[in-house]
């Protein structure tokens, strides 16, 4: 394939990296003054980029034409679907932050440069073919994250989140490389597909320690326990819209890298991963319901909350069926809309001065208060916990449809059994939204961004979303057949 | 009736009457949900006068396959059709004795007639995964019904209601998935004349039983009743004794007996022994209650075990009976219920030694509280047969 055939692959990508620059070099010269105008731009692009990778998506795209750069970098429909959900949801953490940071007078123009320079990142991380290209994908992504996690200078807890997701990452990322260096010394090749052939003749003890190490290092990315242990930290530290951004984004890419290292990769060596992957699921689903259950901060308790999702999510790989990954995919999409509705709720919390508020205890009676905002929240809670007709269960049906077609039944039911708790916590809120007495310290108004927002996700989430299930399936359907082409 | 969708408009109705309730004020929304409730009594009256007795076994059936995986299947027989008619028939009776809520009207006729929604949808579906998203969602309007208009230990009633359901139903989702993927299709009339390997027949019966034995509510998974009834509000307790304790009844005739019937042979005796059991204990437990609401709620539950041992009696009587003691069991509670709200709204009490008396000063509410006691006692012992 030749270059101009690879460069017409990678366009969405192009355009995020040249337009980030070029915001970058706008946001120097102008200053802070013009970050309204950059968001706006930003937002545009990311837009503009979600029109792009839209058609391969739906045409489901795959095999040898999608490979660009000699197989570095995959544009197929698997890519194109988690890309479009990270567009959106970057698209959504842009157009929360000036209302945030506006009130502290803290921001800063290079919030969505950012931000742009993280999708790039991700983009290219759900693209990658090559071991050369995860890496740099997951970095750009990873260090782009830790700016915005201190993105609050002055503020001792999102500089305190920062630090500790850096120290944290720098660590999985170093875990990562030991992991891919095994895997190349035992392979000879950097490539998905070359790895796969070669480990099909069997998986030498040294690319078994790769393959562990490559896990451990993406199990941190994606929060899955035991390498959970900074999310609560970091999501509470965090200024909120970049919590809403890490809770959904990076989650979208580094879930899809898994899946495409698992299934790519390592496709061949089904047996030797699934273990781990099972009781990463198990695992994060009980200490994520379970973690959550004592918290006080509502940013803490979603974070306990995406460890579990997480968990429900690998359960969809350890099918290590294509059912299984567009099972994953669908329950991704639904993740993405549910994160982003509570992270916008958790945004509109604010006393009369605009000041944002965390404490759990302050949504008591706010089905009296505001209950509009309450009925929404209750809507995304109840969805989350996987009660239908909500579309939440939609994703829990799909995944351990998947796993009941492969055979985990154990996984399957212990997985359903656990999500029993994790409904506790969920209806935890529920109850002291409607059934306490009002605490009336929720009194701010929010701009018509957030009730747009807020509205097409609880619309999307309620019995309605169930309309789109033949058409996510299909698409997810038709991503997920893209990773199963050397099988 | 033709290719008329009675059976989704029937489920619209109420659901657009939900929605309006939220947007409209208290009066309005008294107005919006007997309206809507009327209108489906009515549609359900017209659905019985074209229910051709004796005709074919699923009547004004449709098929719309909307959804990936499942489809929105609709259709009944004589079985549902007597259950809807319940629900229908007790509907607007609990909105009209909804008077004594001043609280959030809106949002309690609102949970209402959602309620109504998901309960003419269960006894209608015809697809597995239709059956269950009708069956678990009545989790959500019923833990809002008990938390928030409730009494004063409501709130542990509300957890102990969702989470014990919660639990007893989503073992039934695997085994339903399995099934499912066993016979590639998830279309109930389908399913009941698949015969599943009778040892899957075992797990997927246990899986079912763990479900509808909690909604039953069968003993010693009871429980969960009495607390939700005494702090439910009236019309609360009478839709969760009228129907949503059916809700198992109707499971078991549907699924269990006739997509299982070597597991549930095999397990009849646990059936008969866990009802005996509980006709025992419970009205031994009933007698010494001194709270008018749970000496309702744990005869509720003999007279379910009365309905489980009928049932599995595996004959056309025991079948009948058990219809019988449901509808009977249905229409009584919920009349015994209405009594004990009537009371309740006047004096604040739910004791019983309170209730001496009360034929002098309220001599029509006393005949008629006797008539309900009475037929509560003799319905079992009419339709008891096996």
């Amino acid at each position: 394939m030749d270059f101009a055939a690879s460069l017409s692959l990678i366009v969405p990508e192009l355009v995020l990296s040249v337009s980030s620059l070029v915001l970058l070099l706008a946001a120097a010269w102008m200053g802070d003054k013009a970050s309204q105008l950059i968001s706006t731009i930003a937002c545009v692009v990311l837009a503009v980029c979600f029109v792009l990778v839209a058609p391969s998506v739906c045409a489901g795209v795959s095999g040898p034409d999608t490979l660009a750069f000699g197989g570095q970098f995959h544009a197929d429909a698997f890519a194109g679907f988690a890309k479009l959900m990270i567009y959106a949801a970057s698209g959504a953490t842009i157009l929360v932050a000036p209302a945030f940071f506006g009130r502290i007078g803290a921001m800063r123009a290079e919030f969505p440069v950012l931000v742009l320079l993280a999708v790039v990142g991700m983009s290219v991380m759900v693209s990658a073919g090559d071991l050369i290209a995860f890496y740099i994908g997951l970095e750009l992504n990873s260090l782009a994250s830790y700016v915005l996690a201190a993105f609050l200078r002055s503020d001792t807890r999102s500089s305190e989140a920062g630090l500790k997701y850096f120290v944290l990452g720098a660590l999985a990322s170093g875990i990562l490389l030991f992991g891919m260096s095994l895997v190349y010394g035992f392979t000879g090749t950097t490539d998905f597909d070359g790895i796969h052939l070669a480990l099909s003749n069997g998986l030498p003890t040294g690319a078994m320690f790769g393959l562990v190490f490559v896990l451990a290092g993406l199990a941190f990315k994606i929060s899955a326990v035991p390498f959970h242990m900074w999310t609560p930290d970091v999501y509470e530290g965090a200024p909120t819209p970049v919590t809403t951004f890490f809770a959904s984004a990076p989650k979208v890419a580094s879930v899809a890298l898994t899946a495409r290292v698992a299934m790519e990769m390592f496709g061949s060596e089904v047996d030797a991963w699934r273990p781990i992957v099972i009781f990463a699921a198990l695992a994060s689903i009980i200490v994520g319901a379970v973690g959550a259950i004592g918290q006080s901060n509502i940013k803490r308790l979603l974070a306990y909350s995406s460890i579990n999702n997480i968990g429900f999510l690998l359960i969809g790989l350890a099918a290590a069926t294509a059912a299984g990954v567009s099972a994953m995919l669908v329950y991704l999409a639904i993740y993405v809309v549910m994160t982003v509705g509570s992270f916008v709720v958790v945004l509109m919390m604010k006393d009369e001065n605009g000041q944002q508020i965390e404490g759990i205890a302050d949504l008591a009676g706010l089905s009296r208060t505001r209950p509009v905002l309450a009925w929404c929240f209750m809507i995304q809670l109840f969805s989350l916990a996987g009660i239908p007709p909500l579309f939440g269960f939609w994703g829990k049906f799909v995944v351990f449809w998947a796993a009941v077609d492969a055979g985990l039944f154990a996984l399957a039911v212990l997985g359903i059994a656990a999500s029993v708790i994790s409904a506790f916590y969920y209806i935890k809120i529920v109850k002291i939204m409607f059934f306490d007495e009002p605490a009336d310290t929720i009194r701010g108004e929010s701009d018509w961004v957030h009730w747009a927002l807020l509205a097409i996700c609880t619309v999307l989430i309620s019995p309605f979303g169930f309309l789109l299930t033949a058409w996510l399936g299909n698409l997810a359907d038709q991503a997920a057949a893209a990773l199963f082409l050397l099988a | 009736m033709g290719g008329f969708p009675i059976l989704s408009l029937m489920l619209l109705v109420p659901m657009v009457g939900a929605v309006a309730c939220l947007l409209a004020g208290a009066k309005a929304a008294r107005m919006i949900a007997l309206v809507a409730t009327l209108a489906d009594l009515v549609l359900g009256i017209v659905l019985w006068a074209n229910f051709d007795i004796g005709g074919a076994q699923w009547q004004f059936a449709e098929r719309a396959p909307i959804f990936a995986g499942f489809s929105w299947a609709l259709g009944i027989d004589g079985i549902a059709l007597m259950l809807i008619m319940l629900s229908v028939f007790l509907m607007p009776i609990c909105i009209l004795a909804s008077h004594s809520i001043e609280k959030r009207v809106g949002e309690y006729m609102a949970t209402f007639l959602f309620m109504e929604v998901l309960m003419i949808g269960v006894f209608s579906a015809q697809d597995l995964f239709l059956f269950y998203i009708f069956f678990e969602a009545g989790l959500i309007p019923m833990y809002l019904i008990i938390g928030v208009w409730g009494g004063q230990n409501r709130i542990y009633a509300a957890y102990k209601f969702f989470l014990y359901t919660l639990l007893g139903s989503v073992l039934m989702l695997i085994a339903m998935l399995w099934m499912a993927n066993e016979a590639g299709t998830s279309d109930i009339p389908t399913l009941m004349n698949y015969s599943f390997p009778v040892h899957a027949q075992t797990w997927l019966w246990l899986a079912f039983f763990a479900s509808f034995a909690v909604k039953m509510p069968m003993w010693p998974l009871h429980t969960w009743l009495p607390d939700a009834h005494v702090q439910a509000p009236t019309a609360g307790s009478v839709i969760l004794a009228g129907v949503l304790l059916k809700m198992g009844g109707y499971g078991f005739i549907r699924f269990s007996l006739p997509m299982f019937p070597e597991a549930s042979a095999q397990f009849a005796w646990l059936i008969f022994a866990l009802s005996m059991i509980a006709v025992v204990v419970t009205s031994l437990i009933a007698l010494v209650q001194d709270d008018m609401k749970k000496l309702i709620a744990y005869s509720s539950v003999a007279h379910m075990a009365i309905v489980t041992v009928g049932l599995f009696a595996f004959n056309v009587q025991g079948l009948e009976g058990g219809m019988m003691v449901m509808l009977g069991h249905g229409l009584v509670s919920g009349a015994l219920f209405l009594c004990v709200g009537v009371i309740y709204d006047r004096l604040h009490t739910r004791e019983i030694d309170r209730y001496g008396g009360l034929a002098i000063n309220m001599p029509h509410y006393a005949t008629f509280f006797l008539l309900f006691t009475m037929a509560s006692i003799g319905d079992a012992g009419l339709h008891h047969r096996q």
